[in-house]
Protein backbone atom coordinates (compact mmCIF):
# COMPACT_ATOMS: atom_id res chain seq x y z
CA UNK A 1 0.00 0.00 0.00
CA UNK A 2 1.78 3.37 -0.96
CA UNK A 3 -0.06 5.45 1.55
CA UNK A 4 1.92 3.68 4.52
CA UNK A 5 5.29 4.47 2.72
CA UNK A 6 4.73 7.58 1.33
CA UNK A 7 4.29 9.01 5.41
CA UNK A 8 6.61 8.26 7.67
CA UNK A 9 5.78 7.47 11.61
CA UNK A 10 7.86 10.04 12.52
CA UNK A 11 5.22 12.62 11.28
CA UNK A 12 2.45 11.29 13.01
CA UNK A 13 4.36 11.18 15.85
CA UNK A 14 4.93 15.14 15.71
CA UNK A 15 1.15 15.89 15.00
CA UNK A 16 0.28 13.89 17.67
CA UNK A 17 3.04 15.87 20.20
CA UNK A 18 1.48 18.78 18.76
CA UNK A 19 -2.16 17.99 18.86
CA UNK A 20 -1.41 16.79 22.99
CA UNK A 21 0.48 19.89 23.90
CA UNK A 22 -1.87 21.85 22.93
CA UNK A 23 -4.62 20.18 24.71
CA UNK A 24 -2.17 20.56 28.13
CA UNK A 25 -1.86 24.29 27.32
CA UNK A 26 -5.60 24.60 27.38
CA UNK A 27 -5.85 22.86 30.31
CA UNK A 28 -3.37 25.71 32.36
CA UNK A 29 -5.04 28.40 30.12
CA UNK A 30 -8.61 28.27 30.77
CA UNK A 31 -10.65 28.13 33.55
CA UNK A 32 -14.09 27.27 32.18
CA UNK A 33 -14.43 23.94 33.08
CA UNK A 34 -16.03 22.98 29.67
CA UNK A 35 -13.76 24.25 28.05
CA UNK A 36 -11.08 22.09 30.18
CA UNK A 37 -13.08 19.31 29.25
CA UNK A 38 -12.60 19.86 25.77
CA UNK A 39 -9.20 20.11 26.16
CA UNK A 40 -8.73 16.61 28.37
CA UNK A 41 -10.60 15.31 24.71
CA UNK A 42 -8.17 16.92 22.62
CA UNK A 43 -5.58 14.92 24.57
CA UNK A 44 -7.09 11.77 24.24
CA UNK A 45 -7.50 12.18 20.74
CA UNK A 46 -4.00 13.34 19.81
CA UNK A 47 -3.13 9.35 22.08
CA UNK A 48 -5.67 7.74 19.16
CA UNK A 49 -4.35 9.22 16.60
CA UNK A 50 -0.50 8.04 17.59
CA UNK A 51 -2.13 4.38 18.42
CA UNK A 52 -3.67 4.03 15.19
CA UNK A 53 -0.78 5.04 13.27
CA UNK A 54 1.05 2.62 15.11
CA UNK A 55 -1.31 0.11 14.90
CA UNK A 56 -1.55 0.20 10.90
CA UNK A 57 2.56 0.66 10.71
CA UNK A 58 3.22 -2.48 12.30
CA UNK A 59 0.62 -4.40 10.55
CA UNK A 60 -1.45 -5.36 13.91
CA UNK A 61 -4.83 -4.46 14.45
CA UNK A 62 -5.10 -4.70 18.26
CA UNK A 63 -4.02 -1.37 18.75
CA UNK A 64 -7.17 -0.36 16.51
CA UNK A 65 -9.25 -2.58 19.09
CA UNK A 66 -7.52 -0.70 22.06
CA UNK A 67 -8.66 2.86 20.33
CA UNK A 68 -12.03 1.43 20.02
CA UNK A 69 -12.21 0.98 24.04
CA UNK A 70 -11.08 4.57 25.05
CA UNK A 71 -13.75 5.70 23.06
CA UNK A 72 -15.78 4.06 25.39
CA UNK A 73 -14.36 5.03 28.15
CA UNK A 74 -14.03 8.59 26.70
CA UNK A 75 -17.90 8.57 26.21
CA UNK A 76 -18.46 7.37 29.86
CA UNK A 77 -15.90 10.05 31.35
CA UNK A 78 -17.87 12.81 29.37
CA UNK A 79 -21.03 12.09 30.29
CA UNK A 80 -20.33 11.58 33.89
CA UNK A 81 -18.06 14.87 33.85
CA UNK A 82 -20.67 16.80 32.47
CA UNK A 83 -23.51 15.97 35.17
CA UNK A 84 -21.02 16.43 37.89
CA UNK A 85 -20.35 20.07 35.41
CA UNK A 86 -24.43 20.33 35.88
CA UNK A 87 -24.43 19.91 39.54
CA UNK A 88 -21.20 22.63 39.97
CA UNK A 89 -23.39 24.73 37.71
CA UNK A 90 -26.47 24.58 39.88
CA UNK A 91 -24.65 25.36 43.45
CA UNK A 92 -22.53 28.06 42.62
CA UNK A 93 -23.77 29.27 39.36
CA UNK A 94 -20.85 29.43 37.82
CA UNK A 95 -18.60 26.95 35.59
CA UNK A 96 -15.34 28.34 36.76
CA UNK A 97 -12.65 26.22 38.55
CA UNK A 98 -11.17 29.05 39.95
CA UNK A 99 -14.36 29.19 42.43
CA UNK A 100 -14.12 25.82 43.93
CA UNK A 101 -10.83 25.96 46.18
CA UNK A 102 -12.64 24.69 49.64
CA UNK A 103 -9.85 21.21 48.83
CA UNK A 104 -6.87 23.89 48.14
CA UNK A 105 -4.81 24.21 51.57
CA UNK B 1 -1.05 12.96 -3.26
CA UNK B 2 -1.55 11.38 0.42
CA UNK B 3 1.11 13.42 1.63
CA UNK B 4 -0.71 16.53 0.54
CA UNK B 5 -3.39 15.30 2.26
CA UNK B 6 -1.77 14.13 4.93
CA UNK B 7 -0.14 17.80 5.67
CA UNK B 8 -3.67 19.45 4.75
CA UNK B 9 -5.02 17.60 7.35
CA UNK B 10 -2.91 18.11 10.29
CA UNK B 11 -2.47 21.38 9.22
CA UNK B 12 -6.37 21.60 10.07
CA UNK B 13 -5.80 19.54 13.29
CA UNK B 14 -3.54 21.81 14.57
CA UNK B 15 -5.54 25.18 13.84
CA UNK B 16 -8.47 24.34 14.86
CA UNK B 17 -6.81 22.44 18.13
CA UNK B 18 -5.50 26.01 18.50
CA UNK B 19 -8.95 27.96 17.84
CA UNK B 20 -10.97 25.69 20.46
CA UNK B 21 -7.90 26.79 23.31
CA UNK B 22 -8.24 30.27 22.34
CA UNK B 23 -11.13 31.57 21.15
CA UNK B 24 -13.36 33.36 23.76
CA UNK B 25 -17.01 31.59 23.10
CA UNK B 26 -17.07 28.37 24.26
CA UNK B 27 -19.62 27.32 21.22
CA UNK B 28 -17.11 27.97 18.75
CA UNK B 29 -14.89 26.20 21.18
CA UNK B 30 -17.12 23.34 20.55
CA UNK B 31 -17.29 23.93 16.59
CA UNK B 32 -13.83 24.40 15.78
CA UNK B 33 -13.28 20.79 18.60
CA UNK B 34 -15.70 19.20 15.78
CA UNK B 35 -13.70 20.60 12.65
CA UNK B 36 -10.60 19.00 14.87
CA UNK B 37 -12.30 15.18 15.27
CA UNK B 38 -13.07 15.82 11.10
CA UNK B 39 -9.59 16.01 10.86
CA UNK B 40 -8.28 13.18 12.96
CA UNK B 41 -10.78 10.92 11.29
CA UNK B 42 -9.27 11.79 7.60
CA UNK B 43 -6.29 10.63 9.25
CA UNK B 44 -7.81 7.71 10.09
CA UNK B 45 -8.98 7.12 6.53
CA UNK B 46 -5.57 8.09 5.69
CA UNK B 47 -4.33 5.25 7.59
CA UNK B 48 -6.91 2.75 6.09
CA UNK B 49 -8.69 2.97 9.80
CA UNK B 50 -11.82 2.61 7.67
CA UNK B 51 -13.84 1.27 10.57
CA UNK B 52 -12.11 3.59 13.04
CA UNK B 53 -12.90 6.77 10.60
CA UNK B 54 -16.82 6.01 10.71
CA UNK B 55 -16.91 5.06 14.55
CA UNK B 56 -14.85 8.34 15.34
CA UNK B 57 -17.42 10.77 13.38
CA UNK B 58 -20.41 8.66 14.94
CA UNK B 59 -19.13 8.56 18.55
CA UNK B 60 -17.37 11.93 18.73
CA UNK B 61 -18.79 14.53 16.33
CA UNK B 62 -22.22 12.58 16.73
CA UNK B 63 -22.69 11.99 20.24
CA UNK B 64 -19.88 13.86 22.76
CA UNK B 65 -19.75 17.13 20.78
CA UNK B 66 -23.85 17.27 21.12
CA UNK B 67 -23.82 16.34 24.45
CA UNK B 68 -21.23 18.89 24.94
CA UNK B 69 -23.43 21.76 22.88
CA UNK B 70 -26.51 20.38 24.69
CA UNK B 71 -24.47 21.52 28.32
CA UNK B 72 -23.22 24.42 27.13
CA UNK B 73 -26.87 25.79 26.09
CA UNK B 74 -28.80 24.50 28.65
CA UNK B 75 -26.82 26.08 31.57
CA UNK B 76 -26.65 29.45 29.13
CA UNK B 77 -22.88 29.89 28.81
CA UNK B 78 -22.61 31.06 25.30
CA UNK B 79 -22.24 34.25 26.80
CA UNK B 80 -18.30 35.14 27.41
CA UNK B 81 -18.45 35.28 31.31
CA UNK B 82 -15.27 33.77 32.30
CA UNK B 83 -12.62 36.05 34.21
CA UNK B 84 -9.36 36.80 33.01
CA UNK B 85 -6.61 35.33 34.13
CA UNK B 86 -3.74 37.89 35.33
CA UNK B 87 -1.23 37.58 32.52
CA UNK B 88 1.82 35.98 34.51
CA UNK B 89 -0.35 33.06 34.54
CA UNK B 90 -1.00 32.69 30.60
CA UNK B 91 2.63 33.18 30.26
CA UNK B 92 3.47 30.56 32.59
CA UNK B 93 0.68 28.15 31.02
CA UNK B 94 2.10 28.40 27.60
CA UNK B 95 5.74 28.31 28.77
CA UNK B 96 4.97 24.70 30.26
CA UNK B 97 2.83 23.83 27.63
CA UNK B 98 5.28 25.12 24.69
CA UNK B 99 8.27 23.15 26.82
CA UNK B 100 6.16 19.95 27.19
CA UNK B 101 6.45 19.90 23.59
CA UNK B 102 9.90 21.26 23.19
CA UNK B 103 10.79 17.83 25.67
CA UNK B 104 8.65 15.41 23.61
CA UNK B 105 9.44 17.05 19.64
CA UNK B 106 13.27 16.41 21.20
CA UNK B 107 12.94 12.95 22.53
CA UNK B 108 10.84 11.49 19.65
CA UNK B 109 12.16 13.15 16.05
CA UNK B 110 15.72 10.82 16.52
CA UNK B 111 13.75 7.53 17.37
CA UNK B 112 14.31 4.71 14.95
CA UNK B 113 10.77 3.73 14.18
CA UNK B 114 10.74 0.29 12.50
CA UNK B 115 10.32 -0.21 9.20
CA UNK B 116 7.04 -2.31 7.87
CA UNK B 117 6.74 -5.33 9.35
CA UNK B 118 4.00 -6.99 7.47
CA UNK B 119 1.89 -4.34 5.01
CA UNK B 120 -1.65 -5.49 5.21
CA UNK B 121 -4.08 -2.87 3.77
CA UNK B 122 -7.06 -5.10 4.77
CA UNK B 123 -6.14 -4.67 8.78
CA UNK B 124 -8.86 -1.45 9.82
CA UNK B 125 -11.79 -3.07 8.13
CA UNK B 126 -14.86 -4.23 10.29
CA UNK B 127 -14.87 -7.90 9.71
CA UNK B 128 -11.05 -8.10 10.80
CA UNK B 129 -11.13 -5.94 13.36
CA UNK B 130 -14.22 -7.38 14.69
CA UNK B 131 -12.51 -10.70 14.52
CA UNK B 132 -9.72 -9.73 16.86
CA UNK B 133 -12.75 -7.72 19.00
CA UNK B 134 -14.17 -11.13 19.91
CA UNK B 135 -11.39 -13.57 20.20
CA UNK B 136 -8.87 -11.47 21.83
CA UNK B 137 -10.76 -8.79 24.03
CA UNK B 138 -13.99 -10.14 24.22
CA UNK B 139 -14.00 -9.81 28.30
CA UNK B 140 -12.75 -6.18 27.90
CA UNK B 141 -15.49 -5.93 25.81
CA UNK B 142 -18.02 -7.03 27.95
CA UNK B 143 -16.77 -5.11 31.01
CA UNK B 144 -16.63 -1.97 28.68
CA UNK B 145 -20.55 -2.45 28.82
CA UNK B 146 -20.46 -2.60 32.05
CA UNK B 147 -18.66 0.51 32.51
CA UNK B 148 -21.46 2.39 29.93
CA UNK B 149 -23.79 1.11 31.61
CA UNK B 150 -22.87 2.49 35.36
CA UNK B 151 -21.54 6.02 33.69
CA UNK B 152 -25.55 6.26 32.48
CA UNK B 153 -26.97 5.19 35.82
CA UNK B 154 -23.76 7.93 37.35
CA UNK B 155 -24.85 10.88 35.17
CA UNK B 156 -28.44 10.32 35.96
CA UNK B 157 -28.32 10.02 39.64
CA UNK B 158 -25.99 13.14 39.73
CA UNK B 159 -28.10 14.98 37.84
CA UNK B 160 -31.50 14.23 39.19
CA UNK B 161 -32.46 17.24 41.75
CA UNK B 162 -32.52 16.68 45.44
CA UNK B 163 -35.55 16.71 46.62
CA UNK B 164 -34.91 15.27 50.29
CA UNK B 165 -33.58 18.23 51.53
Amino acid sequence: MGTLQAIPLNHYILVSVILFSIGVMGVLLRRNAIIIFMCIELMLNAVNLLMVAFSAHHGDGSGQVFVFFIMAVAAAEVAVGLSILIMMHRNTNTTDVGFLNKLKF
Amino acid sequence: MTQYVFYFLSFLAILSALMVVFSKNPIHSVLYLVLTFFAIAGHYVLLNAQFLAVVHIVVYAGAIMVLFLYVLMLLNLNVDAEPVKKNWVKFAGVLSGGLLMLTLVATFHKAETMPLIQDNPEIGVTANLGKILFNEFALPFEISSVLLLSAMIGAIMLSKKDTKK
